[in-house]
């Protein structure tokens, strides 16, 4: 059975539904022993990183997730999913995880100086402007092979929805990166522990494929 | 670079699909759940849905079409039309939308902008906002004043000012539609569309106006949308979204391509 962690961040029947559209079971649940207990765990998430570890503070999910991570079961985190494993995270410094060396850091944004904006020029010359957060379909450069990569194409893209994203010190860490006025790494992974920043539920097919293979996954 | 979006809207009335020209005459074209599903394999981006349902006792059925849509497609969609509460935009989103679009109820009440990106979060809350071409007036600085009831209802409040209020509000998204526009397939409205974005700092997806797809590749350059909102000219087959992804790419605008699906 997939347990699909609920610390009230954000809209878990979708994750839900795209399991069970695969043909996986999947429990809904923010009980710490059927965590421990399940087979495989997907923690998704939006909204901020400081009310999601509280939440998970307050009921246990927190050692449930780090006991998970030591006995090997696979672990999947989408978007604050992706956050929160790292040790803390900039969004109201919150102290994290800390199953992956390093932080979660919001986009640069010198917001206030240019009006909230950002202008550069794209190789058309046309005005544009970097919103934050980042928000629509963007790339993924696969910088290391991974099983959870099995079929995705180079051109594939994926549904964003995020203000920060993960810095792992240790770059053997990072298995996909994307460009949004910066490059950042919007896939990690760690032994049995894998993440991505966009949210695999809503990035279509290869969202889809991403899922199915950590349905399938034996780190 | 994020890709542009390309977003087919659907208007869905008692749980079937229309297409209105000026909100008149609206022709039946058939089950919202075959079409989303038809959209996302031909490549659309997003979806929107618009309740134009009447009748208050028939709005549950809106709600088992969302449910049915979010387990037959994998891309974000939003809901919007006849969204009046808290508890209206709770129920789409729980039913599987991922965004939930107010506009009238929002002109009447703005807290419920602020109150639904307090409890959904701002990526939520899309202000859809209609407006109507009326020269610079007393009230209307921009010469943009937001309309109600399909364009029947003036409200008295500039469109560029409202669109602002609206991000101040939490809005995460406009939805920017030109009444004047709407149905004539003449374009859309660039100047409307490139005052707005201009001006707020959320994404805007232009709306109103498209019948082929330079229109599309103008209102994403020159009118500084970053999404763009279509309807008869793919719900007709006229164009396919692969026809105005390959005129966008021509154009040097960054489009999203879809997987070919095997079966």
């Amino acid at each position: 059975m997939i347990a699909i962690v609920d610390y009230g961040a954000g809209n878990l029947t979708s994750v839900k539904r795209a399991v069970s559209y695969l043909g996986y079971d999947s429990i809904i649940t923010d009980d710490p022993e059927k965590i421990a207990h399940s087979d495989r765990i997907i923690f998704p998430g939006v909204g901020a990183a400081g009310a999601a570890m509280e939440m998970m503070q307050k009921r246990g999910i927190d050692n449930a997730l780090k006991e998970s991570f030591k006995a090997k079961i696979p672990m999947l985190g989408i978007c604050v999913g992706c956050q929160i494993i790292m040790e803390r995270s900039e969004e109201n410094d919150t102290v994290c995880l800390g199953l992956i060396k390093g932080e979660a850091k919001s986009f640069p944004n010198n917001m206030k100086e240019v009006g909230n904006r950002i202008v550069i020029n794209d190789k058309n010359a046309l005005e544009r402007y970097l919103k934050v957060p980042h928000m629509g379909w963007n790339g993924l450069n696969t910088v290391q092979n991974h099983p959870l990569f099995n079929g995705i194409e180079q051109k594939d893209e994926f549904y964003f929805v995020h203000s920060y994203f993960p810095v792992p010190i240790d770059k053997s860490n990072i298995y996909g990166e994307t460009q949004y006025g910066i490059t950042f790494a919007s896939a990690i992974g760690k032994e049995n522990l894998f993440a991505t920043q966009f949210h695999l539920e809503k990035s279509g097919e290869p969202g889809l494929l991403i899922l199915k293979n950590f349905c399938t996954w034996k780190p | 670079m994020l890709s542009k979006r390309i977003i087919p809207c659907l208007d869905v009335r008692e749980g079937r699909t229309t297409k209105g020209i000026k909100f008149e005459n609206n022709i039946d074209i058939g089950d919202p759940v075959k079409m989303a599903r038809f959209y996302y394999e031909a490549g659309a981006d997003e979806l929107v849905f618009y309740d134009i349902t009447a009748s208050h006792e028939k709005r549950d059925i809106m709600i088992e079409v969302v449910k049915e849509v979010a387990r037959t497609i994998f891309i974000p969609f939003s809901v919007g039309g006849g969204i009046r509460t808290l508890e209206d935009m709770r129920a789409v989103l729980l039913a599987g939308a991922e965004k939930v679009s107010v506009n009238s109820a929002a002109v009447k009440n703005p807290e419920i902008i602020s109150q639904g990106a307090k409890a959904f979060g701002n990526q939520c809350v899309v202000l859809g906002m209609d407006v109507k071409h009326v020269g610079e007036k007393k009230g209307i600085a921009s010469g943009y004043e937001i309309v109600i009831n399909g364009g029947r209802t003036y409200m008295g409040i500039d469109a560029l000012e409202w669109a602002k209020k609206g991000q101040a509000l939490g809005a995460g998204e406009i939805c920017l539609n030109s009444i004047d526009a709407d149905g004539t397939k003449d374009g859309y409205e660039m100047t409307l569309t490139r005052l707005i974005s201009d001006n707020v700092s959320i994404p805007v997806i232009a709306s109103g106006g498209a019948g082929k797809p330079e229109h599309i590749s103008e209102v994403l350059t020159r009118g500084c949308a970053d999404a763009a909102l279509i309807a008869s000219m793919v719900h007709y087959g006229t164009y396919t979204i692969n026809d105005i992804k390959n005129h966008l790419e021509q154009k040097g605008i960054k489009i999203r391509r879809n997987r070919k699906f095997s079966s």
